[in-house]
C-alpha cells in the first residue's frame, strides 16, 4: 500500500540515523526514452522519487523546471509517457517512494477520479499538486483516496498558524516544507530560520517534514538534514540534463555522481562520524 | 450615479457558480487572504470610497461620455449605435479605473512597490501611471512578442518611470506575462502589490476588479436614461480576461437587457489562431482560477492569436464563465479581418479611432444592429482608444495592398 510505503521509506531512513533524500526530475525531459534511463539512475540513489507533470505553464517553478517542462512538451510527452515512467520505476526499484507532481489543470483535464486511478496503477505512492490549495482539494483528495494515494501538503514561510494545522490534519505521507518565499531554485533562505520554522511546524504535525526549494549544494543539504525527515531536491538534478544536452551518456553520469553526493549528505550529525 | 453595493458577491471561497475560487501555490494563500480582508475593508471605508471617485473624477476624467453615433446608425440602417467612450478615459482605455483602484489599496496596505502583467501595454501603461503618481516602484513584465507589437505603449511606460521586464518563456505573451509576474509576487509579496490588469487570477481579483470597473455600467446606465429617457436593449463588449466587459456588464446584469460578449476570432475558429476560450475552450484550471480556457485534450495551455495583443489570452474571467453557462450572455466571435473593417469604418463614418479590442465590439455591434429596428438602442463598450494600434494597422493595410 502506497501509505506505507512511504511510511517505510521515512522508517527506513531514520533507522539508519539519515534524512530521506527525495529527488525530482520532470518526466519526458529531455525526452520520454531519455528521461525513463535518467529516472531509474536518479532512483537508485534516493528514497522518493518526485516525478514532475510537464506543464505549459509553470508558474511556481524558476527557470531550470520550466525548461525542463518546455524540451519534455516539445518532445512530445504526453501523460501516457508519465505514468509509463513511473511504471518502470516501481518496477525496478520495488521500495522507492514515489510522488507525481505537477500543476492542477493536467489532473483536472484528465478528470480527478481518472488521474487519480491511472497514478495508483503506475505504482505511484503520493501526489503534490502546486495550486490545488487545501480550500479547493476536496474532490481532488478524495479521488486520492479513493485509490489510497497519499495527497502531500505544501507549507510555505507565509502559511498561518490555522494554515499549517489545516495542511497537517488532511495531509498524507508526508508534509512539504517550502524553504523560501520564491520558485524553484531560487536562493535557500537562512538555515537557522528554517530550523526553527521547521521544529515549530514539528509541534503541529505527527508526519515527516520534508524541506525542499533552493537546496543546490550537499553542504546546504546537510544542514537541512540535520533537523529534517528529508531534503528536496530538483532543479540541481535537473540541471544535469540541462549542462549537457544531446549527450545522454554524460547526463546519466553527471546524474549519477550529484545524487551520490547528495545521498551521502543525508546522514545525521557530523560529515566524518561515518 | 454610482454606488458601492456589491451585486452578485462570489462565494465565500470566490466561486461563481464553481468558476473562479483560489488555486494559488500555498506561498499565496497567505498574501491572498491579506488582501482579501484588506478590500472589503476599504470597500466599506467612505473616506477611501470619497478618494477613489476624487480619484477617477479628476485624473481619469469620469465620467466618460455616452455618445449617440449617429451617422453610423444611419448607414447601417437598424438599430441606433450608442457608444460608452472610455477611449477618452485618461491613458487611453477604461484600465485606468481598476490601477487606481489597486494603488490605493496597495498604499492603504503599505506597499512601496507594485507589478503588473501586461499584453497590448494598456494595463502597463496604466499601472505606470498610476504608480507615477503615488510614488511607488514599477516593474510591468511584457511577453517579448507584445513589446515588438506594442513599441510606442513600451516607451510610454519607461516615460512613466516604470521598468519594463521582456518575458521570454512559453509563447512570449500576456499568459506568460501573468506567470512571471505571479513568480515575481511570490518571492516579493510582502513589500510588493501585484495589480492584476483583469477579471481572472485567485480570489479576490476577479470580484475586486470587477468593482473598481462598474462605474463604467453604473454611469452608461444612468446616461442613458439622462439622455434618451430610457436603458439600451442591448449591451456589448469585447472580451480577452474581460475587464472592460464586466464593467460595463455587471450593472446592468439585473435589467431586462441582452448582454452580449465578443471574443477574438482571429484567422478564423476552425483552428488554433484564435482567442475565443468561451466559444472554443472548455472549463480549466489556470493562473488560479477555474474557468474556460483554450487548451489541449491534456490541459496544455495552447497558443492564441488576434490581431488585438489585449485580446490574445486562453482563458477568460471566470464570472463571465458562470453567467455564459447560465445563460446571461450571448456570445459573438469577430475575426482579425471583421475587426480591421470596424476599425476603419469608425474612423470614417465618426472621427473616432478605436483601439482593436474595441473594435471586435464594434464589429459585432454592426452586424447586429443591421438586424435591429432603429427604434432599438445598442450600447457599446468603446473601450479604449486606436492610437497605439497605428503600426499593426498600418501593416496590415500594406500587406493587403501587395
Amino acid at each position: 500500500m502506497s501509505l506505507d510505503r512511504l511510511k517505510n521509506c521515512f522508517e527506513r531512513c531514520a533507522a539508519e540515523n539519515r534524512a530521506a533524500l527525495v529527488g525530482y526530475l520532470t518526466a519526458g525531459d529531455p525526452n520520454p526514452a531519455a528521461s525513463e534511463k535518467l529516472l531509474d539512475v536518479l532512483a537508485s540513489h534516493v528514497d522518493i522519487v518526485e516525478i514532475g507533470m510537464p506543464f505549459s505553464d509553470p508558474m511556481a517553478d524558476g527557470p531550470t523546471i520550466q525548461a525542463a517542462s518546455e524540451r519534455a512538451l516539445a518532445a512530445g510527452t504526453r501523460m501516457r509517457d508519465v505514468f509509463h515512467i513511473a511504471l518502470s520505476v516501481r518496477k525496478a526499484h520495488p521500495a522507492a517512494g514515489i510522488v507525481l507532481m505537477g500543476y492542477a489543470n493536467v489532473a483536472f483535464a484528465m478528470g480527478y477520479e481518472y488521474f487519480a486511478e491511472q497514478a495508483a496503477l503506475a505504482g505511484v505512492d503520493g501526489v503534490l499538486i502546486v495550486d490545488i490549495p487545501p480550500e479547493e482539494a476536496g474532490d481532488f483528495t478524495r479521488a486520492l483516496k479513493a485509490h489510497k494515494l497519499c495527497g502531500i501538503r505544501l507549507v510555505a514561510p507565509t502559511s498561518s498558524t490555522a494554515r499549517r494545522k489545516l495542511a497537517a490534519e488532511i495531509a498524507d505521507g508526508f508534509i512539504y516544507y517550502v524553504s523560501l518565499n520564491g520558485i524553484t531554485g531560487a536562493e535557500m533562505g537562512e538555515i537557522s530560520e528554517i530550523r526553527t520554522q521547521v521544529d515549530a511546524l514539528r509541534q503541529q504535525a505527527k508526519l515527516p517534514i520534508c524541506v525542499g526549494f533552493g537546496i543546490k549544494t550537499p553542504e546546504q543539504a546537510h544542514a537541512v538534514a540535520a533537523f529534517s525527515d528529508g531534503v528536496v531536491i530538483g532543479s540541481h538534478f535537473v540541471n544535469c540534463i540541462t549542462a549537457h544536452e544531446d549527450n545522454e551518456p554524460a547526463m546519466l553520469s553527471e546524474l549519477d555522481k550529484t545524487c551520490a553526493a547528495m545521498r551521502a549528505a543525508m546522514r545525521k550529525g557530523g560529515v566524518g562520524e561515518d | 450615479m454610482y454606488d458601492f453595493e456589491i451585486r452578485h458577491p462570489p462565494d465565500a471561497g470566490g466561486h461563481f457558480n464553481g468558476f473562479g475560487g483560489k488555486y494559488a501555490a500555498e506561498t499565496l494563500m497567505g498574501p491572498l487572504a491579506e488582501l482579501e480582508a484588506a478590500f472589503y475593508a476599504s470597500w466599506e471605508d467612505p473616506e477611501f470610497q470619497a478618494e477613489r471617485l476624487r480619484l477617477l473624477q479628476q485624473y481619469a476624467g469620469r465620467p466618460t461620455p455616452l455618445y449617440h453615433a449617429r451617422r453610423l446608425s444611419e448607414e447601417i440602417g437598424g438599430a441606433q449605435i450608442v457608444l460608452k467612450r472610455e477611449d477618452l478615459a485618461h491613458t487611453g482605455a477604461h484600465k485606468i479605473n481598476n490601477t487606481i483602484g489597486q494603488a490605493l489599496l496597495a498604499k492603504r496596505m503599505g506597499k512601496k512597490r507594485v507589478i503588473a502583467e501586461t499584453g497590448a501595454g494598456q494595463h502597463g501603461v496604466a499601472s505606470a501611471t498610476v504608480a507615477a503618481m503615488f510614488d511607488m516602484q514599477c516593474d510591468v513584465y511584457m511577453g517579448r512578442e507584445d513589446m515588438r507589437r506594442q513599441a510606442p505603449n513600451v516607451f510610454r511606460m519607461e516615460l512613466l518611470g516604470a521598468r519594463v521586464i521582456p518575458v521570454d518563456s512559453g509563447t512570449a505573451t500576456l499568459k506568460d506575462a501573468l506567470n512571471e509576474a505571479l513568480r515575481d509576487w511570490v518571492a516579493s509579496c510582502e513589500n510588493t502589490f501585484y495589480i492584476i490588469g483583469t477579471v481572472a487570477g485567485p480570489h479576490p481579483y476577479p470580484l475586486m476588479v470587477r468593482q473598481y470597473h462598474v462605474v463604467i455600467g453604473q454611469e452608461a446606465r444612468a446616461q442613458s436614461l439622462e439622455q434618451f429617457g430610457r436603458l439600451p436593449d442591448m449591451a456589448i463588449a469585447c472580451v480577452g480576461g474581460g475587464s472592460n466587459a464586466m464593467g460595463l456588464l455587471h450593472p446592468l446584469r439585473d435589467d431586462d437587457i441582452r448582454l452580449v460578449a465578443v471574443e477574438p476570432a482571429g484567422y478564423g475558429l476552425d483552428g488554433d489562431d484564435h482567442a475565443a476560450s468561451l466559444a472554443a475552450g472548455r472549463p480549466g484550471i489556470l493562473h488560479g482560477n477555474l474557468t474556460y480556457l483554450l487548451e489541449d485534450d491534456e490541459g496544455q495551455i495552447k497558443g492564441t492569436h488576434s490581431i488585438s495583443a489585449g485580446l490574445d489570452y486562453p482563458g477568460v474571467g471566470p464570472e463571465l464563465a458562470a453567467m455564459y453557462e447560465a445563460g446571461r450572455l450571448e456570445l459573438e466571435t469577430a475575426d482579425d479581418n471583421e475587426a480591421l473593417q470596424a476599425f476603419s469604418r469608425l474612423s470614417l463614418c465618426e472621427g473616432i479611432l478605436p483601439a482593436l479590442e474595441s473594435s471586435h465590439a464594434l464589429a459585432a455591434a454592426m452586424r447586429l444592429a443591421a438586424k435591429m429596428k432603429p427604434e432599438q438602442m445598442l450600447l457599446v463598450n468603446l473601450s479604449g482608444r486606436g492610437d497605439k494600434d497605428l503600426d499593426t494597422v498600418m501593416q496590415k493595410t500594406k500587406e493587403d495592398a501587395t
